[in-house]
């Protein structure tokens, strides 16, 4: 059996976590939501989720990793039996996400160099849509590969898959101590540009001023919380992975603290940027914020460059630090999502990381060429939706059920936390993830379901949410779930101590 | 920008940047306390 491979330093291990926790959804999502659900009003749930199940669940992986020194399948393994397929389906999971995540990468390198010369023109949603992704007619329609995706696409994988190849220390920690101090800084230069333009005021405004109307409201307590669990990267096994390569003296509850604070962080950053662009653009345009305020893919592709085109000056530069901090953050997290199953299979066949690599590796960057044919939105949409939602958030569910209610064991881990770390778990974290998390999380769940029953999502015809939602969703579980029976090199959940090195 | 609106975003900025910045500094401090053996070991 290989050593164990180990960050360098808590700043490795720290840098690392929060480049997972800080993506594509940090910048695209949070914005938006945070306006629809009462603007400042939205705080207060979104601090409450974030301490109350974010932070916690956080905690919760770290020492479920760290302690038992394993991947997700042989860390839940060691727990009880029975849960390797726990493990196992969050590994799915992440290989589901990471094959459209580096589509979406590819887009922003892209639109990255096509910042340059303002490439996507005056009709920016017909060069997205038309010109760039080709998009077919209709959903489900494969088409064929479209180059300008595809090639961009190659470049991404290659990339993520040398980082991975280099090691836990040597890659990883490398990479992300490159791209995110280097995301923060394009970043901010982008958000003070930003503050500076005309309107940006108008656009704050809308962003911050408090609708407390909307704080009784169950719907806006939920966005809250899905919020924070799907930005956290939490329930799919890459905070567990990413723990287990800690030093056995390392702190825990200290690091979970810093990864939500600078994720959320970086989402009140984001929130400020992004609305005092469309407050300028609102200005522009004549209109209110409110007609202009939009989330995810338009935001960044059809949006963004419409914004762009109407900037005073440095346009073309202003491009660049958009798209170019996109791709920083999707990188940071894409690495963390296929190092999940890297490591998974590293240890369940006994083998070499670069055979993990290229197999693991390999598979999943080959699959993700559906994300480059003609009606690859339309799949990355469907497939999106109802990983994250029925997925992630089920898988999250399931993982706080069974350690807190099946095995009992948050006693054990609290005791283990408690053992290395400087700021002593209470009461409050077993009330939160044995109480508070699983009813959240089941409310969640139960509400997505009856929503999903009564409407297709986005009005796709039933065949398609069916074959590329449901089908996909309840293929993760059942895989999953096979996995364990298979028979590998190294039971999980017997996976030694072996001595750390630095890789 | 309205009053409401500015003591939001006040209140948002010192509780979650505030947070990152406090957890940093209790982190430094712990392992300034603990010596250099065991900074290097977490």
């Amino acid at each position: 059996m290989e050593n164990r491979p180990q960050w360098g330093s808590r700043v490795g291990f720290i840098m690392a976590a929060a480049g997972s926790a800080i993506g594509l959804g940090n910048i695209w999502r949070f914005p938006g939501v945070a306006y629809e659900n009462g603007g400042g009003a939205f705080f207060l749930p979104y601090l409450f989720a974030l301490l109350t199940a974010g932070i916690p669940i956080l905690i919760l992986e770290f020492t479920i990793g760290h302690r038992n020194r394993a991947a997700a399948p042989g860390s839940f393994a060691k727990i009880r039996r029975g849960f390797e397929g726990i493990g196992w389906w969050q590994l799915i999971i992440s290989f589901v996400i990471s094959v459209y995540y580096a589509a979406v990468i590819a887009w922003a390198l892209s639109y990255t160099v096509f910042s340059f010369n303002l490439r996507w023109g005056d009709d920016t949603q017909g060069f997205l849509f038309g010109e760039y992704l080709k998009l077919a007619e209709t959903p489900g329609e494969f088409g064929g590969i479209v180059p300008g995706v595809f090639i961009p696409l190659v470049i991404v994988w290659v990339v993520a898959l040398f980082i991975l190849y280099s090691g836990v220390k040597r890659g990883i920690e490398a990479a992300n101590k490159i791209m995110l101090p280097l995301l923060f800084v394009l970043f901010t230069i982008l958000v003070i540009r930003a503050l500076t333009l005309e309107g940006a005021a108008d656009g704050l405004n809308a962003f911050f001023k408090p609708n407390w109307s909307t704080i009784l409201n169950g719907k806006v307590w939920v966005a809250a919380y899905s919020q924070i669990f799907f930005s956290l990267s939490i329930g799919f096994a890459i905070m567990v992975t990413y723990s287990s390569y800690l030093k056995k003296k390392s702190d825990i509850t200290n690091n979970a603290f810093i990864t939500g604070f600078a994720n959320s962080g970086f989402e009140l950053l984001a929130g400020i940027g992004v609305f005092s662009i469309l407050g300028f653009m609102a200005m522009q345009q004549g209109v209110e914020v409110n007609d202009v305020v939009s989330k995810g893919v338009g935001l960044a592709f059809v949006v963004f460059p419409q914004i762009i085109n109407t900037l005073p000056a440095l346009n073309g530069l202003f491009g660049f630090l958009f798209f170019a901090s996109l791709v920083l953050a999707g990188f940071t997290s894409l690495i963390s999502i296929v190092e999940t199953y890297i490591a998974g299979l590293q240890e369940k066949f006994g083998i070499s990381r670069t055979k993990a690599v290229l197999f693991g590796g390999g598979v999943t960057a080959i699959v993700s060429i559906i994300f480059s044919s003609n009606g690859g939105l339309y799949f990355l949409d469907v497939v999106d939706y109802f990983i994250n939602n029925f997925g992630v958030a089920l898988a999250g569910l399931v993982e706080v059920i069974a350690v807190a209610w099946i095995a009992r064991e948050l006693g054990k881990l609290q005791e283990h936390a408690n053992s290395i770390s400087d700021i002593k778990l209470g009461l409050w974290w077993k009330v939160c993830l044995a109480v508070i998390t699983p009813v959240v999380l089941g409310y969640m769940m139960i509400d997505s379901l009856i929503k999903n029953f009564k409407s297709n999502y986005e009005g796709y015809e039933t065949w398609f949410v069916t074959a590329y939602g449901w089908v996909v969703v309840v293929l993760a579980i059942v895989i999953g779930f096979l996995l364990p029976y298979i028979k590998g090199k190294t039971a999980a959940g017997s996976v030694s101590d072996s001595k750390e090195v630095s890789q | 920008m309205e009053a409401s609106a500015i003591v939001m975003m006040i209140i948002g900025i010192v509780i979650i940047w505030g947070g990152l910045a406090a957890s940093i500094v209790n982190a430094v401090v712990k392992a300034k306390k603990r010596g250099p053996e065991s900074e290097a070991e977490s």
